[in-house]
């Protein structure tokens, strides 16, 4: 189990560092400094950074991050700059202004590059484990998040099929956060709680409160465990709010004002905060001073991509092909 | 002993195995029962773990694929048909085809697409979707005519780096063979002139190679010499070859099995057309099936897609202009 008391602690740092690079970029783009979109986490960092704790680049463990999964992959050990790079369009960035915000990956170390096609991550993260399996590796896990709409697609249902006749030690992580895009849950499925897939398909299911760090570490870590002891793929669906737009460009008008003030509605970086505290494991002049920090290293990350080269497309080599 | 079409490809895939512990084959039934065309007959007894079933998830598979050439491996994925490609098609334009230019990891994988009509196959056993892919930057697309390209460009396919749509030929598989089977060193992206002549030039490729060839055979008795390029790669299509060919005739027929909007002949006429159009002492032309579904009774499907017969009729055509 990698589940001890510093772990509460260090989901909660890669939590808060997210929700402050994640603002800082929010306020780029209200400058009108960034070219595309910019989607926030808001709200589902302790899920998020859950399960980029729980997976361990030293294990060989993969992760496939989707939309809302800064904070995922600060914990994973996703470099911040690749974060404000990748927005900023820089040359120095793993993706070199031909793709944006949240499309970065490092596929050689470990973490692929999503597309946008919601649930094509899956299968891709089942392929990167084949191979280690294959190759006769053991002991790793591979990560996939999804939310409860992107649940709806072919793709989702196929690569989670596939993982679980293939044994695969897939975790996917299921944020549930009653709305995709605009749309509400009674629109997206019909099933009572999504977790009850799992049994059809075949793999262990488990679930959390999305805002409760607690939970979601535990959950979390002991469905990696058990991927890891080779149980097989393991779901899990974590109750959720978004507290912003899908995007920066949305307002999120269509989530009623009574959905807020119910528990879903609390922000998970203060229950956070209270949680570690109320269990003497930080006291709340250490937290502000692990706020003060993150607050300036992220200063820094972005004066860094502020001053990079922007890609000048006279020198870009325009290469498709790594063999001609 | 004759070695057919689909013998090649088996080969192919052998020798890779055999070569490479990267090299995996994953598809539909093509464990034991050795895939629906038998392509992959023998093979699981040989390498019991790099041929693998996979359940109908053509999406998967090839996500699969994706996944595991980025950590390094070089997956085969066999689509039982071409036709079911479309399932994977998200995986294979949009990850699979960016994937280098957005990341700089290459994505060596390859798709084996079943590809093309017999009589009784209907609209979705039956299609060519190599402009489709083709269409897509990042996918190299092949299409071999013959034994020995099947062969050759398997193994190339294979070691390279980049994603590889490979189009085999169904009708070919059992009615093509060689006794002489000779591997040929002639890359991917090149093309080859395999009937020379001065009248007119037909680009193509594919079974259509071999109803090309009938139609020159039967127009060289009353004195026409047709000149036949096999394009062997879709993408990048060799277009210089295709010039030169038409460099020497004048004239352009191209033909490709599949539908006639934005087919892999329109473009080769667009490249002609806007490359060598003072070659040119005919409008170019092009030759496609109906553009309809396919359909399945075999005296439909005959009069639907291109056949000596009507590519003989299209020749004239040019001939007289
Ligand atoms: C296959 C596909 N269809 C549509 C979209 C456009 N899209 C992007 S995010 C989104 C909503 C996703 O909802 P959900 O999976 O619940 O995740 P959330 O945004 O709520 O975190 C949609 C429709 C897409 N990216 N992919």
């Amino acid at each position: 189990m990698i589940n001890t008391q510093d772990s509460y602690l260090d989901v909660y740092r890669s939590m808060l560092f997210a929700r402050r690079l994640e603002e800082r970029i929010a306020s780029l783009y209200r400058a009108g400094k960034i070219v595309g979109g910019v989607y926030l986490g808001r709200g589902q960092e302790a899920v998020s950074a859950s399960l980029g704790y729980a997976l361990k680049r030293s294990l060989g463990d993969v992760f496939a991050p989707l939309i809302r999964d800064q904070a995922g992959r600060v914990a994973f050990g996703e470099d911040p700059l690749d974060f404000a790079r990748t927005y900023l369009g820089s040359v120095k960035g793993p993706m070199r202004g031909r793709d944006g915000n949240i499309h970065r990956g490092r596929p050689s170390e470990g973490m692929p590059a999503m597309i946008s096609h919601l649930g094509a991550s899956v299968s891709v993260i089942n392929g990167m484990l084949f191979a280690k399996r294959l190759r006769g590796d053991s002991g790793f896990v591979g990560g996939a998040t999804s939310g409860e709409g992107a649940t709806s697609t072919g793709a989702f249902h196929e690569g989670l099929n596939q993982a679980a006749v293939e044994n695969l030690p897939l975790v996917v992580v299921v944020t549930d956060n009653q709305f995709a895009y605009s749309t509400p849950n009674a629109r997206q499925f019909a099933c009572d709680s999504l977790v009850d897939r799992a049994e059809g398909y075949g793999v262990a299911g488990h679930t959390c409160v999305g805002n409760d760090l607690k939970e979601c570490v535990d959950t979390i870590c002991e469905a990696v465990d058990n991927a890891r002891r080779g149980q097989g793929p393991q779901l899990v669906v974590a109750q959720s709010l978004r507290l912003c737009g899908h995007g920066e460009h949305d307002d999120a008008f269509y989530v009623p004002d009574e959905i807020r003030e119910t528990e879903l509605g609390q922000d998970c970086i203060d229950t956070g905060r209270d949680f570690l505290i109320s269990r003497s494991l930080a006291t709340a002049e250490e937290l502000d001073a692990m706020d003060e920090e993150l607050r300036s290293r992220v200063r820094e990350v972005m004066a860094t991509a502020q001053r990079d080269p922007q890609p000048d497309p006279f020198r870009d080599d325009w290469r498709t092909f790594s063999q001609l | 002993m004759s070695i057919y079409y689909i013998d090649a490809i088996r080969l192919a895939l052998e020798e890779a195995l055999d070569k490479d512990p990267s090299v995996f084959l994953y598809g539909q039934d093509i464990g034991r029962f050795g895939g629906a065309f038998k392509a992959t007959q023998g093979l699981k007894e040989k390498f019991p773990d790099r041929v693998v079933d996979a359940p109908i998830s053509e999406d998967a598979i090839a996500g699969l694929a994706i996944g595991a050439a980025i950590e390094g491996m070089r997956p085969v994925i066999e689509m039982q048909f071409a036709d079911f490609s479309s399932i994977a098609f998200n995986q294979i334009v949009n990850n699979a085809a960016t994937h280098y230019f957005r990341t700089g990891v290459p994505v060596p994988l390859v798709m084996r697409l079943p590809s093309g009509g017999t009589p009784g196959s209907g609209p979705f056993h039956s299609q060519n979707l190599e402009a489709i892919y083709g269409h897509y930057p990042g996918l190299k697309v092949v299409a071999p005519a013959f034994v020995s390209d099947a062969y050759s460009l398997m193994l190339e396919a294979i070691a390279c780096d980049d994603p590889v749509i490979f189009c085999e030929h169904k009708f070919l598989y059992r009615w093509l063979s060689t006794e002489r089977f000779r591997p040929l060193d002639l890359p991917i992206g090149k093309g080859r002139i395999i009937r020379a002549g001065k009248h007119a030039t037909v680009a193509t490729y594919s079974a259509m190679v071999h109803e090309a060839l009938k139609a020159a055979d039967e127009l060289a008795k009353d004195g026409w010499q047709i000149e036949i390029v096999d394009l062997r790669t879709i993408k990048p299509l060799d277009t210089d070859t295709v010039l030169a060919s038409v460099a020497r005739t004048g004239r352009l027929l191209a033909v490709s099995e599949d539908f006639p909007f934005g087919s892999v002949a329109s473009e080769v006429v667009a490249k002609v057309a806007s490359s060598g159009f003072d070659l040119l002492d005919a409008p170019p032309m092009q030759h496609n099936s109906k553009d309809t579904p396919i359909p399945y009774h075999p005296n439909l499907w005959s009069a639907h897609r291109p056949t000596a017969e009507s590519i003989k009729i299209a020749l004239l055509e040019l001939l007289n202009f």
